[in-house]
C-alpha cells in the first residue's frame, strides 16, 4: 500500500510486522521516533505479543536484547551516535554470542564537539564489532532491508545494524509501499533459535574461551559473515519475488558500464551524486555510481566487478579515519588491489555539512582531469582552519578550540552549502 | 590466628547441613538427597571459598523452589570464571555470562522472554560479586529494580574484586587491605568513605523483596531464597562470602568468619518487603569486632606493634551503629 510517512514511522511499522518479541527502547535523536512508533503499537495492543522495555540506558538496551535473544525471542532495538557508543561493549557481545538481534542505527555524528547530524562515523565506528552492516539509500530501502535484516541475522544466527542517514531518511516524509502482514509473514518465517537458554535442556553459554580456540571461535564469525556475502544477494532475490521490488543486495550500480570515472558512497547521498552525474553525462562526462548496501561485509568481488572497465573512482564517505583519511576508501583499495586504478577519497558532510550539487560537479571535474588531491574534504572552511592553526601556534592557553573556531564564524546562520 | 575452634555436636534444634535429627521439612536444601547440584563439583574456586558455596546453597535452593525451572545470568566474576572453565562447566542448569556489568539487564531480557513465550514457570536469577554489583553493574541493577523486572538478583559479596587479584570496590570495608588500598602511609589500608550498603539501596527502591544472609546460616539463607522465589517482581539477595585469598583467612575459617561478620553487627542480617523491614536474625550475644578482624591478614595492620586504637574503634561503632539502626539486639528474657 503507498503511503506518504515519515521514514521513521516507516521503519517502525516494518519492525512491527517482523513481529518481534522484545523491544529495548532508549532515547537519542534522530532515532527516538522509531521506538515511540514500535511503542505506541505495543501499547494500543496493536502490535501483540511483544514486550516493550524503557531501559535506563544503551548498555542496557543492548544487554536486555542479548539476554531476550538468548531466552529465544526475536529482539529489536535502535540508537545512533554517543548511544552506539555506550553500548559498544555489549554490541560485540552479542555478535560474539551469535545472537540476532536487529538494530537500526539512525546515523548520527560523534562528539566532542556534539553533533546532532548525519554522518556515518557512528556505525563505521564499529566495522569490525562483527554486526552485519546494511546502509539504506532511500525510505523504502530502510523499511524493506528491515525486513530482511530479520531473516538474514536468525539464518546465520548473527546480528544485523540497519543503517539509515539521521534525519535525512528518518526524518523525512516521502512516499514508501508499505507490505501487507501477509507478504511480511510469507517472507520471514518464526524464529527458531541455533541456541536458547531451557531448562529442560540446560546449556552454558558465555564460557571463558583461551588461546587454543580462540581463533578459530573468531574464525567463525568471519565465516558466517562470508556467507552472509552469499546469503545478501539471494535474500534481495527472494524479497522481491515476494514484494515485487529491488531493495537490498550488496551494491547498486548506476551507469556503471562505459564509466571512466566512477564515484561511491552509501545511503542517501547517493541521491544527490545520481542527480550530478545525469547532469554531468549530458555534458559528456562518463561517470557511473557505484552504492554500497552491505559495508560488513564489505563486498570485494562486486566492489571489483563494478569498477573493471574504469579508469578512476572517487570514494566519497560521511566518515573520517583521523589520521588516515577514509574509511570507506581503505576497503575499496584493498577491493581493487592490482587493478591500476587511480584512486581519491572525498572526506564529505561530517556533522551534517550538506553535500550539494555544486560541491559534487566541481570535485568530479577535478577528479575527470586527475588534479584531485589523493584526499580531499569537500566544502571545508580553510579559513576557520588555518586561522585557529595560527592561533594555537601563538598562544599557549588558546582555549577550548570548537568554541573559538564558532567564534570566528560568528552568526551560526543556516549558510548556502 | 589458628586458636582452636570449638566444635560443637549435632542436636536436635541446629540448623546444621546434614542434621538428620530434624524433622524432614525442617531440613535444607543441601540435606536432602535430591539437591540438583546446580554448580557441581568439579569447579576451580580456591579452597574454602565462600562464593563457590553461597551460589551453591542459593542456587540450590532457588532451583528446589522453582520446580527447577531457572536460568541464571552471571556476571564476570570469580563466580564465572572459575565455574566454566570450558570444555567443562559446573551449571547443571541453563547459564549464560554476557559482561560484568549487564547481568541485571540480561536477566530482565531473559525474563521478557520467558513472559513473551508464555513460559512463565521458568524463573531469571542473576547473580554477580560485589564489584559486579555494586560497581559496574549497578546502573542496570538499578533500572531492573526500578522498572520491578521479575528478576531475582544474588550478589556475593566478598568486599572486594577478587578475580582480577583483590582490588578495592565500593563494598571493600574501611582500613581493609586490598591491592589497590595498600597498609602504607599514615592511613593505611582503605580510607573510610560513606560506604554504599546496596541492600539499603534496593530497599529504596521499594522493590517486593530485599534480604541480607551469610553462608553462616545456611538454612536463614535457604529460607531467603524461598521466600524470594515467592514472589514476583525485583528481588535482591546479599549475601556475604568471605574469601580466603583476599581477606588472607584461613580456607577452614570461611564459615567462621561469616558467623563473626554477623554476630559483631558488621553485617546485618535482616528481610525487607516492600522497603520496610520485616525481620532482623538477632545477635545473641554482640562479639568485638576485633574477633572478626584478627583472623584476616586483610586487617593485619590494624594489630601490629602498635594496636590502631583508633580505627578499631571506628569500625565499632559501624557495628553499634548496625545494631541500634536494625535492631539487631535479641531481646534478653527478663
Ligand atoms: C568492563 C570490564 N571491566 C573490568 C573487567 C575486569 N574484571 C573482571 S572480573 C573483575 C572483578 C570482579 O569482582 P567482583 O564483581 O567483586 O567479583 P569477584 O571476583 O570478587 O567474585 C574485574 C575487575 C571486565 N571483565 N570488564
Ligand atoms: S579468590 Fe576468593 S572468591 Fe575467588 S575463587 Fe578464590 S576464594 Fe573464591
Ligand atoms: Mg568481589
Amino acid at each position: 500500500m503507498l503511503k506518504q510517512c515519515e521514514g521513521s514511522h516507516a521503519v517502525a511499522e516494518a519492525v512491527a510486522m517482523c513481529r518481534p518479541e522484545v523491544i529495548c527502547a532508549y532515547p537519542i535523536s534522530p532515532q527516538t521516533h522509531i521506538v515511540e512508533g514500535i511503542g505506541e503499537m505495543v501499547k494500543s495492543g496493536e502490535l501483540k505479543n511483544c514486550e516493550f522495555i524503557n531501559v535506563e540506558s544503551e548498555f542496557a538496551a543492548m544487554s536486555v536484547a542479548i539476554g531476550a535473544s538468548a531466552g529465544g525471542a526475536r529482539s529489536y532495538t535502535a540508537t545512533a551516535s554517543q548511544g552506539l557508543l555506550f553500548m559498544v561493549e555489549a554490541v560485540y557481545n552479542a555478535s560474539g554470542l551469535g545472537l540476532p538481534i536487529v538494530m537500526t542505527v539512525a546515523n548520527r555524528a560523534i562528539g566532542a564537539p556534539i553533533n546532532i547530524w548525519n554522518d556515518h562515523s557512528d556505525s563505521l565506528s564499529q566495522r569490525d564489532c562483527g554486526w552485519i552492516q546494511l546502509f539504506a539509500e532511500t525510505n523504502q530501502e530502510a523499511l524493506d532491508l528491515h525486513i530482511q535484516a530479520f531473516k538474514l541475522a536468525e539464518e546465520l544466527s548473527l546480528p544485523v545494524m540497519v543503517c539509515m542517514d539521521g534525519f535525512i531518511l528518518t526524518h523525512a516524509y516521502e512516499r514508501v509501499d508499505m507490505p501487507t502482514q501477509e507478504q511480511v509473514d510469507a517472507y520471514l518465517p518464526p524464529y527458531e533459535p541455533r541456541q536458547v537458554l531451557d531448562p529442560a535442556e540446560p546449556v552454558s553459554i558465555g564460557a571463558m574461551v583461551g588461546p587454543e580456540a580462540f581463533m578459530e571461535v573468531r574464525y567463525l564469525a568471519h565465516a558466517k559473515q562470508m556467507q552472509a556475502l552469499e546469503r545478501i544477494p539471494q535474500l534481495a532475490e527472494e524479497f522481491k519475488v515476494c514484494f515485487g521490488r529491488d531493495s537490498g543486495g550488496l551494491t547498486h550500480t548506476y551507469m556503471t558500464d562505459d564509466a571512466e570515472t566512477i564515484i561511491i558512497a552509501m545511503g542517501s547521498v547517493l541521491g544527490t551524486i545520481k542527480d550530478t552525474v545525469d547532469v554531468m553525462r549530458e555534458a559528456g562526462h562518463k561517470i557511473g555510481v557505484l552504492g554500497i548496501t552491505s559495508y560488513r561485509p564489505f563486498p570485494l568481488a562486486a566492489v571489483r566487478e563494478a569498477l573493471k572497465n574504469c579508469k578512476r573512482f572517487v570514494v566519497l564517505e560521511k566518515s573520517l579515519a583521523v589520521g588516515i583519511g577514509g574509511i570507506v576508501a581503505t576497503d575499496v583499495r584493498m577491493a581493487v588491489t592490482g587493478m591500476g586504478l587511480k584512486g581519491y577519497t572525498v572526506v564529505a558532510g561530517l556533522g551534517g555539512r550538506a553535500i550539494t550539487m555544486k560541491s559534487l560537479t566541481a570535485m568530479l571535474e577535478k577528479a575527470g582531469r586527475d588534479e584531485l588531491d589523493l584526499v580531499t574534504f569537500l566544502d571545508l572552511d580553510w579559513k576557520v582552519v588555518n586561522k585557529q592553526l595560527a592561533r594555537e601556534k601563538e598562544v599557549r592557553r588558546s582555549g577550548p578550540a570548537a568554541e573559538a573556531m564558532l567564534r570566528d564564524i560568528g552568526a551560526v546562520a543556516a549558510r548556502n552549502y | 590466628m589458628s586458636e582452636l575452634q570449638t566444635v560443637s555436636f549435632y542436636q536436635t534444634g541446629t540448623f546444621t547441613v546434614g542434621n538428620r535429627l530434624l524433622k524432614q521439612e525442617e531440613r535444607s536444601v543441601q540435606a536432602n538427597m535430591q539437591r540438583t547440584n546446580s554448580l557441581n563439583s568439579g569447579h576451580r574456586a580456591c579452597q574454602g571459598c565462600g562464593e563457590a558455596l553461597g551460589a551453591r546453597y542459593a542456587i540450590d535452593a532457588a532451583m528446589n523452589a522453582s520446580n527447577r525451572q531457572l536460568i541464571a545470568a552471571n556476571a564476570t566474576g570469580c563466580l564465572e570464571v572459575f565455574s566454566t572453565p570450558y570444555p567443562e562447566t559446573s551449571w547443571q542448569i541453563p547459564w549464560i555470562h554476557s559482561l560484568f556489568g549487564n547481568a541485571a539487564a540480561v536477566a530482565t531480557g531473559l525474563a521478557a522472554a520467558m513472559k513473551v513465550k508464555g513460559k512463565s514457570d521458568v524463573r531469571v536469577v542473576a547473580q554477580g560479586g560485589d564489584g559486579g554489583t555494586t560497581d559496574i553493574g549497578f546502573g542496570c541493577l538499578s533500572g531492573m529494580f526500578e522498572r520491578n523486572d521479575d528478576v531475582l538478583y544474588i550478589c556475593y559479596d566478598n568486599e572486594a574484586y577478587m578475580n582480577t587479584g583483590v582490588q578495592r570496590s565500593s563494598a571493600t570495608p574501611g582500613a581493609a587491605r586490598t591491592a589497590t588500598t595498600m597498609p602504607v602511609g599514615e592511613r593505611p589500608g582503605n580510607s573510610f568513605g560513606q560506604g554504599k550498603f546496596l541492600p539499603a539501596i534496593a530497599m529504596a527502591h521499594e522493590i517486593p523483596y530485599v534480604a541480607t544472609a551469610t553462608v553462616a546460616d545456611l538454612r536463614d539463607l535457604e529460607a531467603k531464597v524461598v521466600r524470594a522465589m515467592s514472589f514476583r517482581g525485583a528481588r535482591y539477595i546479599h549475601i556475604l562470602v568471605p574469601c580466603p585469598l583476599g581477606w588472607g583467612s584461613a580456607s577452614n575459617d570461611t564459615i567462621r568468619l561469616a558467623r563473626l561478620a554477623k554476630e559483631t553487627g558488621l553485617f546485618p542480617v535482616f528481610e525487607a518487603e516492600y522497603g520496610e523491614i520485616k525481620s532482623a536474625l538477632a545477635i545473641r550475644r554482640p562479639l568485638p569486632v576485633e574477633d572478626y578482624l584478627r583472623p584476616q591478614k586483610r586487617f593485619a595492620h590494624l594489630f601490629g606493634k602498635n594496636l590502631a586504637v583508633d580505627t578499631i574503634a571506628r569500625i565499632q561503632a559501624k557495628a553499634d551503629k548496625n545494631i541500634r539502626k536494625y535492631g539487631l539486639l535479641a531481646k534478653e528474657a527478663v
